[in-house]
């Protein structure tokens, strides 16, 4: 399902407008536009190119992949096997309930590490600091052999549970990394407002900074739900029983050795886009707020 | 509301330089207290220490008569104003006074009836219900007394409220503080380096510099018998003039004085503790100084800038072999650039600093009209 690993727009920084009075077109503006029109339709052409072909016949896939569907080759026959025959719901619900606690676990630890971590000066700040960095760099499959030994030992083989942990530790580094940049710009004066209100350290961090870093969390969010949603590798190897299957595994009973299911193949794909389209539309509404704006001058 | 004491306060980061070195300070009931000073003096730290942000290191503070020196700042009884106002962003108006309410556990119907009576006071009530972004500065500035105001405390802390006002703003601000001053009877203490501020509030204003306190005492007492250089330099506007010289000689009655320049000066100081020869510093304000000779002791010098002011002029003017001297002089009297100028100040005028930099007390330091004038215009 790398179809949708496309990259998430960026929060960009909104191009600064031409200077007043210039009606002169910016030559320079022209081509990064051109560039990034020429990213997009990169980037969107194989989500088309399966669209496309969710809809037609398995001949016509074959005839013309490019083609668009007319009214012979138009067919559904793919979503309808896909949601009645098999336990494609099922994966669906997998993979949801994987992504979401994954999510809520790394925005909330992740939020409250960064906290921790850029707020409070104590022994081993930096240490930890440089430990969760390293996490960044090192991807987490690396210990696949490790992380499967332990799951064996706590008896979490084939359960979601699993999938949550991995998931949850993968996503953890790059979130508190972005977390605690947002929160260092928290203005101190905030925080000593409200401890002269006598709220708490906890109330601070749940009512007045979370509140603040809505734009991060939602970077944030968008940037661990995809890999979750997407990854084939820890579901085979973790959690590969019929119960526990996420989306990304069960498509895969679609394409046999010999025989592969394009239809069902594509109308899965298809159908698994759309949680993704629906949490980033979410998520990208929260990136566009301002900061702090109000808070202080 | 409540008294304050502070006794031998010292606050240091390291263990070795003190960033406040033995404050001892009383802060009567009711009282209005500017601390001021240019910026690194520990005005700022010693408002944070008072507020419980800072942590104390030796010494005592007493709110009323309890120390405080370990309570957290919701458990003092005072509530404190930013710089940068500080308001919550995502939380409107009336959230934002209510928010410390809320977590002190008040019922609802108590707080709604505090914030609309403080949002009456401050002229805020339409604003309730928009977010601090929709304000402008000084309706965001009075959100935030009004944040204090709800929280009914015993001491009020404000740190440089007014510096990111614009001109006219803060001088309307200044006045709605002073009357919230009296209408609220609270004890005030409010950090600025803006010594016009000090002046217009403060009931009592303390003058701070590198961690100690210089002075503290009324305006006019500051104004008219700064105890060293520091707090003459400080307070006053145009700075104090400064003319070094040497003591010819000295009685309780005044001393005579040989300034650098030539001129013989007699000030009227208590000069008993000073030998003859001495080095000292004369001090003279630019609003005590005659653009005539009409005084008893007379300089002369060449005028190298003017600036005008409407109501006065500022005459810069070079003396030769001497200190440059500010003169305020007659705003419609014309001055030329690179004039010749003779210029005077009767011997009641002048400061005298010892080489320590230490006042002599003045033997009339109150009977000048233009003081008198001065306050009123600052005012």
């Amino acid at each position: 399902m790398t179809v949708i690993a496309m990259k998430p727009e960026y929060p960009v920084t909104p191009v600064a407008p031409a200077q007043a009075g210039s009606t002169r077109i910016d030559f320079g503006r022209l081509m990064v536009h051109a560039a990034l029109l020429a990213y997009t339709a990169l980037a969107l052409f194989p989500i088309a190119l399966i669209l496309i072909n969710s809809v037609k016949t398995r001949a016509a896939i074959f005839d013309d992949p490019l083609a668009l569907p007319s009214m012979e080759s138009l067919t559904f026959g793919g979503f309808v096997k896909v949601i009645d025959s098999t336990n494609f719901l099922h994966y669906f619900g997998n993979s949801l309930i994987v992504t979401l606690l994954a999510l809520f676990c790394i925005v909330l630890f992740g939020a409250m590490a960064s906290w921790a971590l850029s707020e409070y000066r104590f022994m081993g700040n930096r240490l930890l600091t440089l430990f969760l960095a390293l996490g960044i760099m090192i991807p987490i499959r690396l210990g696949t052999v490790s992380i499967l030994e332990l799951m064996v030992r706590l008896d979490l083989v084939n359960t979601l549970t699993a999938l949550v942990l991995v998931y949850t530790a993968q996503g953890l580094p790059l979130a508190v990394m972005i977390l605690s940049e947002f929160m260092r710009q928290v203005p101190a004066e905030l925080k000593d407002a409200a401890r002269c209100d006598g709220v708490g350290e906890v109330k601070i961090f749940f009512q007045v900074i979370l509140p603040l870093i809505r734009p991060a969390i939602a970077t944030v969010a968008v940037f661990t739900m995809i890999p979750a949603w997407n990854d084939l590798w820890f579901p085979l190897i973790l959690a590969p029983s019929e119960s526990t299957r996420t989306v990304t595994l069960g498509v895969q009973q679609f394409i046999g050795q010999y025989v592969t299911d394009w239809n069902s193949v594509l109308a899965a794909l298809s159908l698994a886009v759309i949680p993704m389209l629906i949490l980033y539309a979410l998520f990208s509404r929260q990136l566009i707020r301002g900061l702090t704006a109000g808070a202080v001058k | 509301m409540a008294s304050v004491s502070l006794q031998a306060l010292r606050k240091s980061y390291d263990g070795k330089t003190d960033i406040l070195a033995g404050i001892d300070l009383e802060i009567a009931h009711g009282e209005f207290v500017v601390l001021v000073g240019p910026s690194g003096c520990g005005k700022s730290t010693l408002l944070r220490m008072l507020c419980g942000l800072e942590e104390i290191s030796g010494g005592d503070m007493l709110i009323g008569d309890q120390v405080v020196n370990h309570l957290p700042p919701a458990e003092r009884g005072i509530a404190m104003v930013f710089q940068s106002y500080a308001l919550y962003p995502h939380m409107t108006v009336y959230q934002n006074m209510a928010f410390g309410l809320k977590v002190a556990g008040k019922d609802k119907a108590q707080i709604r009836e505090r914030v609309e009576r403080a949002a009456a006071t401050l002229k805020i009530g339409h604003l309730l219900e928009r977010l601090p972004r929709e304000l402008s500065g000084g309706q965001r500035q009075r959100v935030a007394i009004g944040r204090a105001i709800v929280r009914e405390p015993r001491l009020f802390l404000f740190d440089e409220p007014l510096s990111n006002l614009d001109a006219a703003l803060r001088v309307q601000t200044r006045l709605e503080i002073a009357k919230l001053h009296r209408q609220l009877d609270a004890t005030i203490v409010y950090v600025t380096h803006d010594q016009v501020e000090a002046m217009t509030l403060g009931d009592k204003i303390v003058v701070m510099h590198e961690g100690h306190i210089q002075q503290a005492g009324t305006p006019l007492d500051l104004y008219q018998q700064p105890r060293n250089l520091f707090v003459a330099g400080f307070i006053g506007s145009p700075r104090m003039n400064f003319m070094a010289g040497s003591v010819v000689s000295a009685q309780a009655g005044g001393v005579l004085v040989q300034l650098a320049s030539g001129e013989l000066v007699r000030a009227a100081v208590d000069g008993s503790a000073l030998a003859a020869g001495a080095a000292v510093t004369l001090g003279l304000r630019a609003e005590h100084i005659s653009e005539s000779d009409s005084g008893s002791e007379q300089f002369k010098g060449e005028v190298s800038v003017v600036e005008h002011l409407g109501e006065a002029n500022y005459i810069y003017v070079s003396r030769k072999g001497g200190e440059d001297v500010v003169i305020r002089g007659d705003g419609e009297r014309h001055v030329a650039i690179g004039q010749s100028i003779v210029f005077s100040a009767d011997s009641t005028a002048f400061h005298v600093f010892d080489e320590r930099g230490q006042a002599l007390r003045r033997l009339r330091p109150g009977n000048m009209v233009s003081a008198a004038r001065s306050m009123m215009r600052s005012a």
